[in-house]
């Protein structure tokens, strides 16, 4: 069957524009990065969390290995319970430490996980018992301020 | 004095009512082009014929804007981010901004211009020679046989045409952040993929401009179709298409973008 022009025009431009979504999805986007599909769950309590929000990355030595699913405060130990899902190939040791780092001096924060050498593994839905909270700018400042304004006084007597 | 008033408040309540009912008849026209749509989809030629002259005729327009409006945002964010010593989030702040408002709104503005303004007049024309009453007086739908083709083929389009706008944006971005200003290209790309999210991000946007395809296209076919038989009737159709369109896509945008990054 002889195919008309306009077949082949609305042909090429719709491969384009297709073209062109595949290439917002993988250039631009990461479209491998960001799924975590059949991932499991852990949780984590943190004093404070500092800046960090849904959906930022969870780091182990520096690479990506999930993100963080959800954070509610517990209300009743006023804790931050942060729900963070792993791709299914990582393992993480059972006294695995995590911590709330940032990226830079004015980067976006993450979660980051340092395994142990525990044998045994978290399993999905176990709780990360060690862990250490975000370093809060304000509070270093001021601790910095009075250990300096402690040394001077200790000194001038 | 009481009577001014009373006049003052009917026009306005007159006012009202014909809004609402000019949106109502928009809304049944609309139920109206859905109900043809199987008849529509079956003889698919029709609407890529008018792919053709809607779509793949704008695709000009909408790359060069697309260029250029990426150029811009390259050039006045490097002038911002560069403060902060954060030129590297060059990629980012493009892409993001393309992906999830610049690349769906201004397609759909460009496209109410230059498409919408076309299928208005088109139809409205008809309308006023007449040639829409011949089709139903020879029992052809004009809805499906008319309105349907050029109502889908809006739908069609405008999401592919604002992928190519975002492409060409980002494209143009990369031309003035790493080729004239010097980003390293490594963190250009690389940042602009760690925050661009598949779903989030670039999903959404195409949920936006399938949307905006279906408003300015209702609104272009309804406008054509509801034409005053009369030169001065098509032009003020076309005119309203173009009013309108603008209007709804800014406002559809505002909705749905407060409803997708609430969180």
């Amino acid at each position: 069957m002889q195919r008309s022009t306009t077949d082949v025009v609305v042909g090429i431009f719709v491969a384009i524009g297709l073209l062109a979504v595949v290439f917002l999805a993988l250039k631009v986007g990461n479209l491998a990065g960001f799924d975590v599909e059949g991932g499991y769950r852990l949780e984590a309590r943190f004093d404070n969390i500092g800046g960090l929000k849904a959906r930022a990355p969870v780091k182990s030595a520096g690479v990506v290995v999930g993100r963080v699913e959800s954070i509610v405060l517990d209300r009743e130990t006023y804790e931050a319970k942060v729900i963070v899902e792993i791709f299914p190939e990582h393992r993480f040791t059972k006294d695995t430490i995590a911590s709330i780092l940032t990226s830079g001096l004015l980067g976006e924060q993450y979660v980051s996980l340092e395994a142990g050498g525990d044998s045994a593994y978290l399993a999905a839905g176990d709780r990360i018992s060690k862990t250490q909270s975000a370093m809060i700018l304000e509070k270093l400042i001021g601790q910095f301020l009075f250990s300096k304004a402690s040394e001077t006084t200790g000194g001038s007597k | 004095m009481q009577r001014l008033v009373i006049d003052v408040l009917g026009d306005l309540g007159a006012g009202a009512t014909d809004g609402l009912a000019r949106l109502g008849r928009a809304f049944l026209f609309f139920l109206r082009v859905l109900a043809a749509s199987f008849v529509v989809l079956r003889r698919f030629r029709l609407v890529t014929a008018e792919m053709a002259s809607s779509g793949v005729r704008s695709v000009l327009i909408i790359c060069v804007s697309g260029l250029f409006v990426g150029m811009v945002l390259a050039v006045q964010g490097y002038e911002v981010l560069q403060r902060f010593g954060a030129s590297e989030s060059l990629g980012v702040l493009v892409a993001l901004s393309l992906v999830r408002e610049l690349g769906p709104v201004v397609t759909a503005l460009l496209f109410a211009g230059r498409a919408g303004s076309a299928i208005a007049a088109e139809i409205g024309l008809m309308r006023a020679t007449d040639q829409i009453s011949a089709m139903e007086m020879m029992a052809v739908d004009p809805v499906s046989r008319v309105v349907g083709p050029r109502f889908f083929g809006a739908v069609f389009s405008m999401p592919l045409l604002a992928a190519m706008f975002s492409v060409m944006g980002v494209f143009g971005a990369w031309l003035i952040g790493v080729r004239l200003i010097g980003i390293d290209t490594g963190a250009f790309w690389s940042q602009m993929q760690a925050t661009v999210d598949i779903r989030h991000d670039v999903l959404n946007g195409v949920f936006k401009s399938v949307v905006f395809g279906v408003a300015t296209g209702l609104i272009a076919v309804f406008e054509g179709f509801h034409a005053a038989p009369t030169a001065r009737g098509v032009s003020s159709a076309t005119t309203r298409t173009v009013v309108i369109s603008s209007m709804a896509v800014l406002f559809l945008d505002f909705v749905m973008t407060a409803w997708m990054f609430r969180g």
